[in-house]
C-alpha cells in the first residue's frame, strides 16, 4: 500500500481551498461551511486515529467495550434528533438507542464469533469497523422509520381514533401505519445491496483493495458487511417501530399525541 | 331547570336500572358530570361549539383519560377491555373516516345493511371512498356502527350534512334500531326541535356542567 504522507494531504486540501475561494465569491456562508467541515473531517479523523491505535495496543475487553458505548449513545443521540416529532422526554432517546443495541450490537457480536471466530473475539481492528458500519446503517434505518411512524400517525389521527371507536386493538389500528414506517426505513438498505458493485462500488471493499486485498477477498467482506447491515438494520427498525407504536397508546389503547413533541 | 341527575337515581321516567351512568367524569374543561341513561332511552345534549360535547362523548368511549368512572350495566369500563368497551359504547363522531379503497371494505361481508332506509342505494358499497359525499359518508358511517350491534350509542351531531327529508330516514333507523335493541343513546345535536323530537331528556351544557331542560314531552 502508497503510505500518504501530510504533504500528499496539502495537495488535496489546496483543491478543497481553491474550491472555497471560488465559492466565497458566490455565496459567502457557503465557503465558510465547506471550510468548517472540511476541518472537521481532518481534526475527527485525526482523533479517532489516534484512539483506534491505542486501543489497538491495548485489545482488552474493557476498552474495546467502552469504545462501543460512547459510539451507541452518539449514534442514539443522532436517530433521536433526526426525528422531527419525537417521543417527548427520554423515551425520544431511548427508544433509537435500544433498538441499536439489540440489533447492532447481537449482530456484530454474532459476527465476530460465529463468523469471523478471531482470537480473541473482541479483537478492536474487527470489532470496531464491524460496529461502527452497523451502526452507521441501522441509525438511518431507525431514525427513517420512527420519524415516518410518528408524522404518519399524527396526520392519520382520526382514521387512527375512528378504528379504535369501531372496536379495533390498538395494534390494528396502526397496523397499516407500522407497516409503511418499517418499509420505508429498509428501503435504503434494500435499494444499496441491489445497487453495490453495478451503480455503486461499496466503500469499505474499495477501501481493501486500495490496501492491496485480492479483489475477490474484498469482495466477500463486502457481501458479508451487506448482510450484516441488512440484518442489522432491519431488526434495527423492527424493534424500534415495535416499540415506537406501542408507545402511541397507552394502557387503555388511547392515542396518545401529547406523548410526542410538537414540531420544532 | 338546574336539576342534575346523579348517577345513583333511578331515571325517573321509565324507573328501570341504568344501562349507562357516568359517575363524577371529568376532563379538564367538563365536568364533574353524573348522569344515568336506561336502556331504550334517550338523551340530547346541546351546547354551544367548544362547550365540551365531543370531548364528553370521548371521555365516555374511553378514547381520552379522565377522572371518574363510566359504568355499562353496573359494570366499570376499565373492567372490560377497551377494543370490547368500544364495541360496545359506540362513538359516532362528527367526521367519518374511511380508510380503504372501497366502501365496502369497511363493512363485514354478508352483513345485511339497511342501505335503503337511509336513503342510499346498494351500488354505493362498490364505490371508492373519495367519491362518496359528506351526506353519504355520514349515513354510511352510522351504519357502519350499528353493525357493532352497540349497547349504547354515543351520537355526535349525526344530522348535520344532511337534508330534513334524510334527517328524517336517519332519525328513524335509530329510533328503530334504539326500540329493537333496547339501546340507550345520547345524542349531541345543535337543532332544539330535533333534540325535542328525539330525545326523552334533554341536557344544556355550560361551563362544562350538564343542566336540564325542561322542554322535553
Amino acid at each position: 500500500m502508497i503510505v500518504l504522507s501530510v504533504a500528499d494531504l496539502a495537495i488535496a486540501a489546496t483543491l478543497v481551498l481553491l474550491l472555497t475561494l471560488l465559492s466565497l465569491r458566490m455565496h459567502p456562508d457557503l465557503g465558510r461551511q465547506l471550510v468548517f467541515s472540511a476541518l472537521r473531517t481532518a481534526i475527527q479523523l485525526s482523533l479517532i486515529g489516534m484512539v483506534l491505535k491505542v486501543l489497538f495496543a491495548n485489545a482488552s475487553l474493557l476498552w474495546v467495550s467502552l469504545m462501543a458505548g460512547v459510539m451507541l449513545l452518539i449514534a442514539g443521540r443522532e436517530v433521536m434528533v433526526r426525528q422531527e416529532r419525537r417521543f417527548r422526554g427520554w423515551w425520544g432517546y431511548a427508544v433509537g438507542t435500544f433498538s441499536m443495541f439489540v440489533s447492532s450490537f447481537v449482530v456484530t457480536i454474532f459476527a465476530l464469533t460465529v463468523i469471523l471466530g478471531d482470537d480473541p473475539w473482541y479483537t478492536p481492528q474487527y470489532a470496531i469497523p464491524l460496529l461502527g458500519m452497523l451502526l452507521g446503517n441501522t441509525m438511518n434505518g431507525i431514525s427513517i422509520a420512527m420519524d415516518r411512524l410518528t408524522e404518519t400517525a399524527w396526520e392519520q389521527a382520526k382514521t387512527i381514533e375512528a378504528r379504535l371507536m369501531l372496536g379495533e386493538r390498538a395494534d390494528e389500528a396502526i397496523a397499516d401505519i407500522r407497516r409503511q414506517a418499517i418499509r420505508s426505513g429498509m428501503i435504503p438498505i434494500i435499494n444499496a445491496m441491489a445497487a453495490a458493485g453495478v451503480i455503486s462500488l461499496p466503500g469499505m471493499m474499495t477501501g481493501q483493495i486500495l490496501a492491496g486485498a485480492a479483489p475477490l477477498d474484498a469482495v466477500k467482506y463486502q457481501i458479508l458487511i451487506m448482510f450484516l447491515i441488512a440484518s442489522g438494520t432491519g431488526f434495527g427498525t423492527l424493534a424500534a417501530v415495535a416499540v415506537g407504536s406501542r408507545h402511541l397508546f397507552d394502557a387503555r389503547q388511547r392515542l396518545c399525541l401529547d406523548r410526542l413533541r410538537q414540531r420544532p | 331547570m338546574t336539576t342534575i341527575q346523579t348517577a345513583h337515581t333511578p331515571d325517573p321516567v321509565t324507573a328501570q336500572p341504568s344501562l349507562l351512568e357516568l359517575d363524577r367524569l371529568q376532563r379538564p374543561a367538563i365536568g364533574p358530570v353524573s348522569l344515568a341513561v336506561a336502556a331504550g332511552e334517550c338523551v340530547c345534549i346541546s351546547g354551544p361549539s367548544g362547550a365540551g360535547k365531543s370531548q364528553l362523548l370521548r371521555a365516555i368511549a374511553d378514547l381520552d383519560p379522565h377522572a371518574g368512572e363510566v359504568r355499562l350495566s353496573g359494570m366499570p369500563a376499565e373492567s372490560i377491555a377497551p377494543p370490547e368497551w368500544r364495541r360496545r359504547v359506540g362513538l359516532l363522531p362528527p367526521e367519518s373516516s374511511w380508510w380503504l379503497p372501497r366502501v365496502a371494505d369497511h363493512f363485514h361481508s354478508g352483513a345485511a345493511l339497511p342501505l335503503e332506509e337511509v336513503g342510499l342505494a346498494d351500488a354505493i358499497l362498490n364505490q371508492p371512498v373519495g367519491r362518496l359525499s359528506s351526506g353519504e359518508k355520514q349515513r354510511l358511517a352510522l351504519l357502519r356502527l350499528l353493525a357493532n350491534r352497540p349497547g349504547v350509542l354515543l351520537l355526535d351531531e349525526p344530522t348535520a350534512n344532511l337534508d330534513p327529508k334524510n334527517t328524517a330516514r336517519v332519525e328513524a333507523v335509530i329510533a328503530a334500531y334504539r326500540e329493537a335493541r333496547d339501546a340507550a343513546v345520547i345524542w349531541v345535536s345543535h337543532d332544539r326541535d330535533q333534540a325535542a323530537r328525539v330525545c326523552d331528556r334533554h341536557y344544556a351544557i355550560a361551563d362544562g356542567d350538564l343542566q336540564l331542560q325542561e322542554s322535553a314531552p
